[in-house]
């Protein structure tokens, strides 16, 4: 009698647990793990994995490959993925070209892409798919807040960007808000180290502020060269150039520098203050925003994969929209266009317990969507 | 039959019947590691006419490879937007017409290159071919018009007669014919008096400058040659990749179509096939294991070039015989 | 344009110059000596700068780190002569191309194992922090002098060691005849490396000064090290004459173009247009300027004997 009851109980425990049990979600996470841009892609990677390990969900497997930074690589990756590893949903690439790359191969194979960081004009006007959706900000977000705020504080800005499409964006939507006289523009070359050229002609534009688009690499060069310079002029730039990635790299040199940003460290509400400590007991350093734009992506996909099932693509894509996540950045949602709609706030770099880190000024945009929305008809 | 005669053939055979096992058993991903190797050894067949025929160490040849993508990939997009090209030519989507135009660009700027390149030997030559391939790679980032450094995407794969190419099995196949077409171009100018004469400049110059056979004009023509069967790889792996970007011109590129006629064997007709072959896979298996996969793949290259001379097809078929 | 931007522009130039001027000679050394192409030594000048800023980091000075990254790719250099580089002698270009194409693979990869992969902070020696006055009323940053005058002293350093010293007569036989003064009994496996190891030292030096301007960071010597090669070809390779004026020339036209380029074509075109076209052309100037020099002359401004 016993025996037969615990079979039942077993056999009851099975069947319930079949029925709760969700379908498996095969993720693929392509992003940069070697070579001299592996530091956001890092970030990229702990900050999904660690939504999906908070999750819980079992069901949710990744697969993590390293891009290297190369188009060609990505294309190959994301065809082996869907291909071979039959995965449903693909994130993770950091760099625009890359991305630009990949995805319309991945939605022409009617599987989802959620951007994790790149986001190029192109994807979010006439050329958005339905599986196409974008976690971070569209690329021009950051640079036209920096325009909004530079209206308030300066006359007469010399603006820089790297030569390639995305610098030339950024200067766009810099403009596209900035009503003062924009004394110089210049395109520097992409991957470039020394500034020494540039900061002689900021010096003598007579401008009361320079606009400076330099991720990366490029952005701590100039930064430490700026400030051995003498040249007092105050810098901004969008966040990317003082992200928790660059920022022990730039040193002091970074302290006081204003930039624009959809989050920082210092954002008051409950979900940040809970990610915040988790990401730092999980990797022991601080996050960066690419941490928390491909936390948010892992957020999105666990809390769709509870409510529809992935084999029905379009269900799973319309619970994806509703965005029904706690965003450490605060208040998250998804425009027509799939891209977000969120708060964008001005930071500035400073130092917390010896450890530099942006803090939040000012909000300069509340619900700030993006300019290609409108030509988005998918 | 020779040893490396058979080996050879037992290369092409392996090479053209994967695909098909793959197909059979449903795994469409290893069609497209098939390809790959097949496009990138065309792309190391048209270096190895200069390289391994003529002794032109080419560092620059990623410009032909990347100059071959952008040509199918612009030509492409034109044929989508319907808007003319400069001078006021329509794009196109057909496979053959973007050979054709890829071919006759690439001549064109070997012919270019090769004049002003191969006034200089030894490594002045690999650095001026180098520094003209970053010309083309700087410019091809800076210009606007097609994308910059976000590169050209290519909407739908070109098109080839009576052949429905976006079926990767297809596409395979279109890349396997080019490849042998490739290799029996390579193998019969090898054997011409052309042939004959390039490989004699490569071992001794002075010598033949001394029986009355200028060296500048065959070497040009060596030169061009392999930059034209270069851009049509490149305008195949544009199609395979559906997308062309700067980081087709790059030295890493270069380097990268070197480094395959050394894996297989320089001077051998099949060697860059052995070696795009064993870089794939590698480059796939390594990738799967660790995110550390560029230092192993180091080590082995490293090991390749010191300890197994002749590269795969060397320790397969023996060494050459210098004839 | 003031005359105090044209002078700090020049200065910029020089100083670039004076960079590419020590990874340069240890370039040109290595193959007018040994005859190897060596595009590895980007990655020493990785080594230089990672040792200066993790020793500055644990000591808190960074004298400390230049000597650690002297030392460091010093050691380096001389492990893969020893191991690698020796074998490759007597091959021909080709296979020192993959091997030590193969090494950078290698050393970038070993390099994020030891230290990850964000980049590492260097910063600028205290006492050389700062901008000063020039004459003409020009700002400079006083670290950039320094480089200057670094760079100065190693030259005339070379040029003592070559033209004084006995190793120096060893190294100057070893570019003319090398099976002849092996046949004359001198050690020519330790001078390989010592010379191998010397240039290597520069290069490190290199990183580690570069290395407090911008970002210590992997994949930082391959820019450079493209650079270094355009200049030992304009030179003339083998010669460090040749590799000084190459550098100066290409470090000034680089900088010269970067600046004037987008000025000249806002001439005749609206700003924005001139900035991307100008741009554009700097970025390729100084490789249109190798084509014109090696289409006149084939072996560059400074052949060394052949």
């Amino acid at each position: 009698m016993k025996t037969i009851l615990k079979a039942a109980t077993l056999a009851l425990a099975l069947g319930s647990s079949s029925l709760a049990m969700a379908e498996p979600i095969k993720i693929g996470l392509i992003t940069t793990l070697s070579g001299g841009g592996a530091g956001l892609g890092v970030d990229t990677r702990d900050g999904f994995m660690l939504a999906i390990k908070q999750s819980g969900n079992k069901d949710i497997t990744v697969i993590t490959e390293d891009d290297a930074q190369k188009p060609e690589l990505a294309v190959q990756i994301a065809d082996k993925m869907i291909q071979s590893d039959q995965v449903d949903i693909l994130t993770g690439i950091v760099w625009s070209n890359l991305l630009m790359a990949v995805v319309p191969g991945v939605v022409a194979q009617e599987k989802l892409y959620i951007s994790t960081n790149a986001a190029p004009a192109a994807l979010a006007g006439e050329k958005c798919d339905p599986l196409y959706f974008n976690a971070a900000y569209q690329n021009d977000n950051l640079h036209e807040a920096m325009g909004e705020y530079a209206n308030k504080v300066y006359k007469k800005m010399f603006i820089m960007a790297p030569n390639y499409p995305a610098g030339k964006d950024s200067l766009t939507g810099f403009k596209r808000y900035f009503k003062g006289d924009v004394s110089k523009e210049i395109y520097t070359q992409v991957g470039q180290t020394d500034y020494a050229a540039e900061i002689a002609q900021i010096r003598a534009s007579g401008a009361d502020g320079v606009f400076a688009f330099l991720p990366g690499g490029m952005g701590i060069a100039f930064m430490k060269q700026y400030a051995q310079s003498g040249v007092k002029i105050p810098v901004i730039g969008p966040g990317f150039s003082f992200s928790q990635d660059v920022l022990p790299a730039i040193g002091d040199a970074a302290l006081g520098a204003k930039a624009s940003g959809q989050w920082a460290k210092d954002l008051d509400n409950a979900a940040n203050k809970k990610f915040v400590p988790a990401f730092q007991a999980e990797y022991g350093r601080l996050p960066s925003i690419y941490a928390v734009q491909a936390y948010d992506a892992g957020q999105l996909i666990v809390a769709a994969a509870a409510k529809a099932s992935i084999k029905d693509t379009a269900a799973f894509a319309a619970e994806l929209k509703k965005a029904d996540i706690q965003s450490p950045r605060g208040k998250f949602k998804f425009n027509t266009n799939r891209h977000p709609i969120q708060d964008i706030y001005v930071t500035e770099v400073v130092k917390d317990n010896g450890v530099l880190t942006n803090k939040i000024v000012e909000k300069i945009f509340t619900d700030h969507g993006d300019a290609y929305a409108k030509d988005c008809k998918k | 039959m020779k040893r490396e005669t058979i080996i050879n053939l037992v290369l092409a055979a392996l090479l053209l019947a994967v695909p098909f096992i793959a197909q059979a058993m449903g795994q469409t991903f290893t069609i497209t590691l098939a390809t790959r190797i097949a496009i990138l050894a065309l792309a190391a067949t048209g270096l190895n006419i200069a390289l391994g025929l003529g002794g032109l160490v080419s560092f620059g040849h990623a410009a032909f490879f990347g100059v071959g993508g952008y040509v199918a990939g612009i030509l492409s997009a034109h044929a989508f937007s319907g808007e003319p090209m400069v001078l006021g030519f329509e794009g196109t989507r057909q496979m053959l017409i973007v050979w054709l135009v890829a071919i006759t660009a690439a001549g064109l700027l070997g012919l270019l290159i090769g004049v002003i390149s191969l006034r200089t030997s030894g490594v002045y030559f690999i650095m001026i071919t180098l520094a003209f391939a970053q010309m083309v790679y700087y410019f091809a980032i800076s210009w606007p018009a097609y994308g910059g450094e976000d590169g050209l995407s290519i909407a739908v794969r070109n098109q080839f007669p009576g052949v429905n190419s976006m079926r990767p099995l297809n596409f395979f196949l279109i890349c396997y014919g080019v490849l042998i077409v490739g290799l029996v171009l390579s193998a019969l100018i090898k054997a011409s008096r052309f042939g004959a004469a390039l490989q004699a400049v490569r071992q001794n110059e002075v010598r033949v400058a001394s029986i009355g056979i200028s060296p500048m004009p065959i070497r040009l023509t060596a030169f061009v040659i392999s930059a034209m069967l270069t851009a049509v790889a490149g305008a195949l792996f544009a199609d395979l990749n559906r997308f062309v970007s700067p980081s087709m011109l790059s030295w890493h590129m270069s380097g990268e179509l070197i480094v395959l006629i050394i894996l297989g064997g320089t001077g051998r007709l099949m060697g860059p096939v052995a070696g795009a072959a064993l870089y794939v896979i590698l480059e796939y298996l390594l990738g799967g294991l660790t995110e550390r996969w560029q230092f192993f793949l180091g080590l082995i290259l490293l090991g390749t070039v010191l300890f197994a001379r002749g590269g795969v097809i060397g320790l397969l078929a023996g060494k050459v015989r210098h004839g | 344009m003031t005359f105090a931007l044209a002078i700090e522009q020049l200065l910029n130039g020089v100083q670039l110059g004076v960079m590419l001027f020590l990874m340069a000679a240890g370039l040109t050394l290595i193959f007018g000596v040994m005859g190897l192409i060596n595009l590895a030594h980007g990655s020493l000048y990785m080594v230089g700068a990672f040792a200066c800023a993790s020793v500055a980091a644990w000591t808190g000075s960074f004298w400390l780190g230049v000597i650690a990254s002297l030392a460091a790719a010093a050691a380096a250099g001389a492990i893969i002569e020893i191991t690698v580089i020796r074998r490759l002698y007597d091959r021909d270009h080709l296979d020192q191309v993959l091997a030590t194409f193969a090494l950078i693979l290698i050393f970038s990869e070993g390099t994020r194992w030891l230290f990850g992969s964000f980049p590492l902070y260097l910063d600028i020696p205290a006492a050389l922090q700062g901008a000063m006055e020039l004459p003409g009323g020009a700002q400079y940053p006083v670290y950039r002098l320094a480089i200057i005058v670094t760079g100065a002293l190693v030259a005339l350093g070379l040029y003592l060691l070559i033209s004084k010293t006995r190793l120096g007569m060893r190294i100057r036989a070893g570019e003319s005849d090398r099976e002849m003064i092996a046949a004359l009994g001198v050690d020519i496996r330790t001078l390989y490396t010592l010379v191998f190891a010397l240039g290597a030292a520069l290069a490190g030096l290199a990183g580690a000064m570069v290395g407090a301007l911008q970002s210590v960071q992997v994949g930082m010597g391959e820019p450079v090290l493209i650079l270094a090669f355009v200049v030992i070809i304009i030179g003339g390779i083998g010669s460090i004459k040749g590799a000084l004026i190459g550098a100066l020339l290409v470090g000034v036209v680089d900088t010269m173009g970067r600046f004037l380029l987008p000025q000249v074509f806002a001439l005749v075109v609206p700003p924005a247009q001139a900035g991307l076209i100008g741009g554009s052309l700097a970025s390729m100037l100084i490789y249109i300027l190798m084509a014109i020099i090696l289409a006149v002359k084939p072996r560059g401004l400074f052949p060394a004997q052949a």
